[in-house]
């Protein structure tokens, strides 16, 4: 008779790794606070132009950020400005 | 004071005693017979050897694993729980004695005076994996959560189907291969080897230690993965960028020095290939780790546009014994006595093949070709060279006395081009430099930051003309810079 078999568990055992739950949906109308995060890849900013030339059409405030390298994680210091300051983040990926 | 006998229902010498160890009991003896085998075997023991009460069971083994006999009968006097005496096998003076000194008797009828035991079954390979790690549990050493496979499942499928795979078996991490791989590091389990990038799992040795069962490890790569892992870690190594890049380069782990051959890696014939155990579960093991503490799984995190076969896990050993230099990881700071590893961001190797080279000149002339087409040709300082040079490539730099800093700066010299070769358009490809950032057509420009952006490493087997090169993600400060350790601290 087998009865199974008992194995550890390989991952971090936290919720996280298995996907993070998405923010609300911003209220529709316009207004909102919205970051454009260049992630310095090249053309990336040509994308972003044309982001907040629509976003401000729509009548959204724009702020515009940059992570210093597009090879390593936005710095804390950054993503809390982002989070203290607007409602909504863009992040551009371009090449 | 108290008498123990542990016995098992297979072992003839257990047969030959324990008739008259019941019949000292009956005659008012203060003495147990335990049994080590489970009911059914204890109840048939009891009836062929004519014993009239049947003796009580060992559960879960916890007084055998106390008392830690090697072999039975084992048979222990006790004053509390302090042991006076013990006598393992039948020595029939012996045993007398230590009734005696129970202030009982131990009938002596048909007893041999001597008779080698049997082993305890705490010594069986399987039993005492079993009990080291609920040990290792008790002790909280082992604190990883436990999960249970049900007894219709099969645990290669049950593995995939969890998520917890590369896409190929990986071996089921019982409590008893974990702790069993633990033995080969001093560490303790719970220690932080580093946090795992992108969702930040923290990675103990303990956590290693699951993953690298699960690639397949022996056991003495363990403190080799354990350093991959602690370096991957490191900021500069930018190991989320890495997971997360669309471009196809993956950890890629190099070991220098002794303990690679004692961990039983491949330096030689096909070191970059399949074949060879170590070679095949380090690199494993450290993307099992990402993948599993890290969370990064291909095509969520993982955006890869192609990745490359070295992804499923990539690792060789350099071969020092006749290298034409010191190892890379020594070049690289740790100490000329210790083994340590360096951990590159690479892309798929390629071949560079000179079967005509026979002076240093020309051979570097042949590398440079390789070297300069890393990412594009046209594409310049971004990206840091790896040169994995097979033995006969090496022997020319050795037989004319080139040292590794003359090949380096040989190569950075020979991979720069003029700035109107590589500039956008050039050639008809309309990758390379911006016309804004090029005055002077003739001015040269290097493919790489600086010459020690060139990494040399020696491998491979006797014959072939043939050197490996790899090229780099994104190289240096603003991407991954190739990161070395010792081994030693993981030992």
């Amino acid at each position: 008779m087998n009865d199974g078999l008992v194995i550890l568990d390989p991952t971090a055992e936290r919720d996280e790794a298995t996907g993070r739950p998405l923010a609300a949906a911003l209220p529709a109308g316009t207004g909102a606070r919205i970051a454009l995060l260049d992630i310095r890849k090249p053309r990336g900013d040509v994308f972003l132009d044309e982001i907040e030339r629509l976003l401000r059409e729509r009548g959204h405030e724009v702020q515009r950020t940059a992570k210093p390298t597009f090879t390593k994680p936005a710095p804390a210091d950054l993503r809390r400005e982002i989070a203290e300051h607007c409602d909504a983040v863009i992040e551009a990926l371009a090449d | 004071m108290e008498v123990i006998a542990l016995v098992k229902h297979d072992c003839e010498t257990c047969a030959t005693l324990a008739p008259a160890l019941e019949a000292a009991a009956i005659a008012g003896a203060p003495v147990r017979m335990v049994s080590q085998s489970n009911e059914a075997e204890t109840r048939a023991f009891a009836e062929r050897v004519g014993l009239t009460t049947v003796p009580e069971l060992d559960e879960g083994l916890a007084l055998s694993e106390r008392l830690d006999p090697e072999a039975v009968p084992a048979v222990v006097l006790l004053d509390g729980d302090e042991e006076q005496d013990r006598v393992e096998g039948l020595h029939r003076a012996r045993l007398e004695a230590l009734f005696a000194a129970a202030g009982a008797t131990l009938p002596r009828d048909g007893l041999p005076e001597i008779k080698p035991g049997c082993t305890s079954i705490t010594q069986e390979p399987e039993v005492a994996a079993r009990l080291a790690a609920k040990r290792a549990r008790a002790a909280g050493r082992i604190r990883a959560r436990e999960l249970d496979l049900g007894a219709l499942e099969d645990p290669f499928e049950a593995l995939h189907q969890r998520g917890l795979t590369d896409g190929l078996p990986v071996v089921p991490p019982t409590p008893e291969r974990v702790v069993a791989l633990l033995e080969h590091t001093r560490r303790d389990p719970q220690d932080l080897v580093g946090v795992v990038p992108p969702y930040g799992g923290e990675a103990t040795v303990e956590k290693v230690a699951i993953n690298a069962v699960m690639a397949g490890c022996a056991g003495p790569e363990l403190p080799i993965v354990l350093a991959a892992v602690e370096a991957a870690c490191r900021e500069a190594f930018a190991l989320h960028g890495l997971i997360a890049t669309t471009h196809p380069a993956g950890p890629l782990v190099i070991v220098s020095g002794p303990y690679a051959d004692e961990a039983g890696m491949n330096a030689r014939g096909n070191a970059l290939g399949q074949g060879n155990r170590a070679n095949s579960t380090i690199g494993r093991a450290l993307q099992l780790v990402a993948r599993n503490v890290g969370g990064g799984r291909p095509g969520v995190e993982d955006r890869a546009a192609h990745g490359q076969p070295g992804k499923v896990g990539a690792a060789f050993a350099e071969r020092l014994e006749d290298s034409p230099f010191d190892g890379l990881a020594q070049d690289r700071g740790v100490p000329a006595d210790e083994t340590g590893i360096t951990l590159v961001a690479a892309e798929a190797p390629r071949l560079l093949l000179d079967q005509l080279a026979r002076e240093p000149e020309g051979l570097c002339a042949s590398l440079a070709t390789a070297l300069e087409s890393i990412a594009h040709p046209k594409q310049r300082l971004a990206w840091d060279g790896l040169v994995v040079l097979g033995p006969e490539h090496g022997r020319i730099f050795r037989e004319a006395g080139w040292d590794r800093a003359r090949v380096r700066d040989r190569l950075f010299a020979l991979t720069t081009s003029p700035a109107g070769d590589i500039v956008r358009g050039a050639g008809g490809s309309p990758e390379g430099v911006e016309e804004r950032f090029v005055s002077d057509p003739d001015m040269p420009v290097a493919k790489f930051a600086a010459p020690d952006r060139i990494l040399l490493a020696y491998a491979g087997g006797d014959a072939g003309l043939f050197s490996m090169v790899y090229g780099s993600w994104a190289a240096g400060e603003i991407g991954s810079a190739p990161q070395s350790a010792s081994v030693e601290p993981w030992r």
